[in-house]
């Protein structure tokens, strides 16, 4: 090579060495960064945190506290109320924002669907110690293909104030129409519920499939209900209503209000009346796109486990039903008295005796007509007086 | 004004400008963009579409919802002009300077604690078994339905609008020139005469103003309706929630937002006329 042909190489080449090199300090540092990063937390160094999207309580201490100190984590909550609210917020954020996801049942295929989830390996979990009730949960499987795992669940009747209703009377969906309630009578503001628990009423066994006339039905029991309804109220309003008596009888809730403020002494209560009653339920998923996918499969284990299921089971913001068999053994061991409240004892009646007898249907979105049919009528029942 | 001192203000008026081009108008111009956009399984999709102005605005239950908020507004700015102007009027012509100073510092102080504590506080005073019905009680009579019904929604409105209004008045009043009260005085006018004729023309701009402001407040809030209304019947802000409730459909909810502002441009638009219009 020419001695001007390396000068003109030269630089050059130093400029393509100078640049490479930069090239790869940049793409190192990111790496080495991470690696950095993620031998500090796994060797017991900075936190890790596992992002989840759930309804309030389930990242408090009173669950989480036990799973963040034996993971080395921080449970990082984002908080919604309602099924709506839940799928506003994943869609409006990127994948990965969420590692777990908790949600109600009857949303689970529809954020499968709309690629929101991973898929789980159903061996990680101790699905043997479910009840078989719950075992293959409808919707949380595709196929063989597993979405989500129940966690807790729950029944909505009728919530009354033990003081003014009695329970035999609190026992029909009649009481609501009672003269002498008249006025103090609220609703849990979410169509879903009040809808499904009126068309019970109605007759309807599948209440969420319905017909055209059956759906024409429902809306005219509705109609009549109206004169006797106070107003619609959110999770707070519903507790105070509850706590300062104003409300008597509320439609559309179940024991997750009820046993929250009994536990604080409130002169509440509710009932699976004789029409049925219907059930919530609670599962867990992760995220698409989860950073933390080990942590995530950890915590869905951690909760589902017998221990943890009683934690679930006791948790502050709300309490529930939960679905691992020996998860009841345990709980009636440490705590007889909140098994014996809520119905979880393997002798004598227990919870599971209504859902077998069929009293018990599960909550879920319309079947035949939309979602916006049902809650247009909401919006027109609401303005109803 | 020289072109030059013109020229130097400029950069003084481009930060509020700014923020003005931000955070209204590109939102508003957003609000009105997704209106025409559609909702395909919970997301939101670009399109070019009336169909949701044309489902909202065929609603009797929307043209209802929008009736219920403009009277429930109209009476907030009605109740709480009268009941701040009393007070006002003892501000502005009645007390010592230091003592008026004092008195509207006060009257900023409900704005440190939050405004749904407080409505969350008057539920204490107005259940069937509250404070209220014990002290009618206590005197014999019957107690009253107050929580829950659009009397529930005014006590709120008012709790929000009553402090701002009385600023605003007590500032319009204390403004108005004594010697012409004075010469009304002279000239052998009473007490009601001097109000009306004198107070209350030379301060409608500030009990206009006042009372826009109540109607705003009013218009827009959704606390007041929803924890001391009982959420029914509903208010435009009730429905705005239950619409976006309704299978994500914020595009319908934006239709409800852009008539909202519509209404109060309107509304602010006629109230200035009305406060600063001349005379005949």
């Amino acid at each position: 090579m020419k001695e001007e042909d390396k000068n003109l190489q030269s630089p050059f080449r130093r400029r393509f060495l100078q640049g490479s090199t930069a090239l790869a300090a940049g793409s190192a540092l990111p790496l080495a960064l991470t690696s950095a990063n993620s031998w500090a937390q796994s060797s017991g160094g900075q936190p890790r945190t596992l992002t989840m999207l759930a309804w309030y309580g389930h990242a408090e201490p009173d669950v989480v506290a036990e799973f963040e100190a034996k993971h080395n984590c921080k449970v990082k909550p984002k908080y919604y109320t309602g099924g709506d609210n839940m799928l506003a917020l994943i869609s409006q954020s990127p994948a990965g924002t969420y590692d777990l996801v908790l949600s109600d049942a009857e949303y689970v295929p529809q954020l499968r669907k709309a690629g929101y989830l991973e898929r789980l390996d159903a061996k990680d979990y101790a699905f043997d110690d479910y009840f078989p009730e719950f075992q293959k949960f409808p919707g949380h499987w595709d196929g063989n293909d597993l979405y989500a795992v129940m966690v807790r669940f729950g029944f909505l009747g009728v919530a009354y104030n033990t003081d003014a209703v009695p329970e035999s009377k609190a026992r029909s969906f009649k009481v609501y129409w009672d003269p002498a309630y008249k006025g103090k009578v609220g609703h849990f503001d979410w169509y879903l519920p009040n809808m499904g628990e009126l068309s019970l009423y109605a007759g309807h066994k599948a209440p969420y499939k319905l017909e055209g006339d059956q759906f024409a039905k429902l809306k005219s029991v509705m109609k009549s209900l109206r004169p006797q309804v106070a107003g619609f109220f959110d999770y707070g309003g519903t507790f105070s209503g509850l706590k300062n008596g104003q409300l008597q009888l509320v439609c559309g809730i179940g024991d997750w209000i009820t046993g929250t403020l009994a536990r604080s002494g409130a002169k509440v209560s509710s009932v699976v009346p004789d029409e049925g009653g219907l059930q919530w339920t609670e599962s867990l998923s992760i995220g698409k796109g989860s950073r933390n996918r080990d942590l995530a499969n950890a915590f869905i284990q951690y909760i589902t486990s017998a221990q943890g299921q009683v934690k679930s089971a006791k948790m502050a913001a709300y309490p529930a039903l939960i679905p691992n068999r020996k998860g009841w053994e345990l709980l009636g061991q440490s705590d007889p008295a909140e098994a014996r409240r809520q119905g979880m004892v393997l002798t004598g009646h227990s919870v599971m005796d209504d859902i077998r007898s069929g009293k018990i249907v599960f909550r879920q979105l319309p079947v035949q007509q939309s979602i916006e049919d049902w809650n247009d009528f909401w919006s027109e029942y609401k303005e109803r007086a | 004004m020289s072109s030059n001192t013109s020229r130097r203000r400029w950069p003084l008026l481009l930060p509020p400008l700014l923020w003005q081009l931000t955070f209204f108008l590109l939102p508003l111009l957003f609000l009105f963009v997704i209106s025409f956009w559609s909702v395909v399984n919970f997301r939101l999709e670009p399109d070019m579409t009336l169909k949701n102005w044309d489902f909202m605005l065929s609603r009797s239950s929307f043209w209802s919802a929008y009736g219920h908020t403009w009277a429930l507004a109209l009476g907030a700015a009605v109740v709480t002009t009268c009941c701040s102007f009393p007070a006002a009027c003892s501000l502005a012509f009645t007390v010592s300077e230091r003592t008026r100073k004092l008195a509207l510092m006060f009257l900023v102080v409900p704005f440190f604690t939050s405004y749904l504590v407080r409505v969350y506080s008057w539920q204490a005073f107005l259940s069937d078994n509250g404070i209220v019905n014990a002290l009618l009680s206590l005197v014999g009579l019957d107690g009253l339905p107050m929580l829950n019904s659009d009397f529930g929604s005014l006590v709120g409105y008012v709790t929000l609008a009553l402090p701002l209004v009385t600023l605003v008045q007590t500032m319009g009043l204390a403004q108005i020139d004594r010697n012409l009260i004075e010469a009304a005085h002279n000239l052998r006018a009473g007490p009601v005469r001097t109000l009306f004729e004198v107070i209350m023309p030379l301060a409608k701009p500030s009990l206009v103003v006042g009372a826009l402001f109540a109607f705003i407040l009013a218009f827009g809030d959704f606390v007041a309706p929803t924890y001391l209304g009982g959420g029914a019947p509903p208010t435009l802000s009730n429905l705005i929630i239950d619409t976006t409730k309704s299978g994500q459909q914020w595009p319908r909810a934006a239709v409800v937002a852009i008539v909202m502002i519509l209404t109060l441009v309107v509304t602010s638009l006629a109230a200035v006329r009305l406060a600063y219009g001349r005379r005949k």
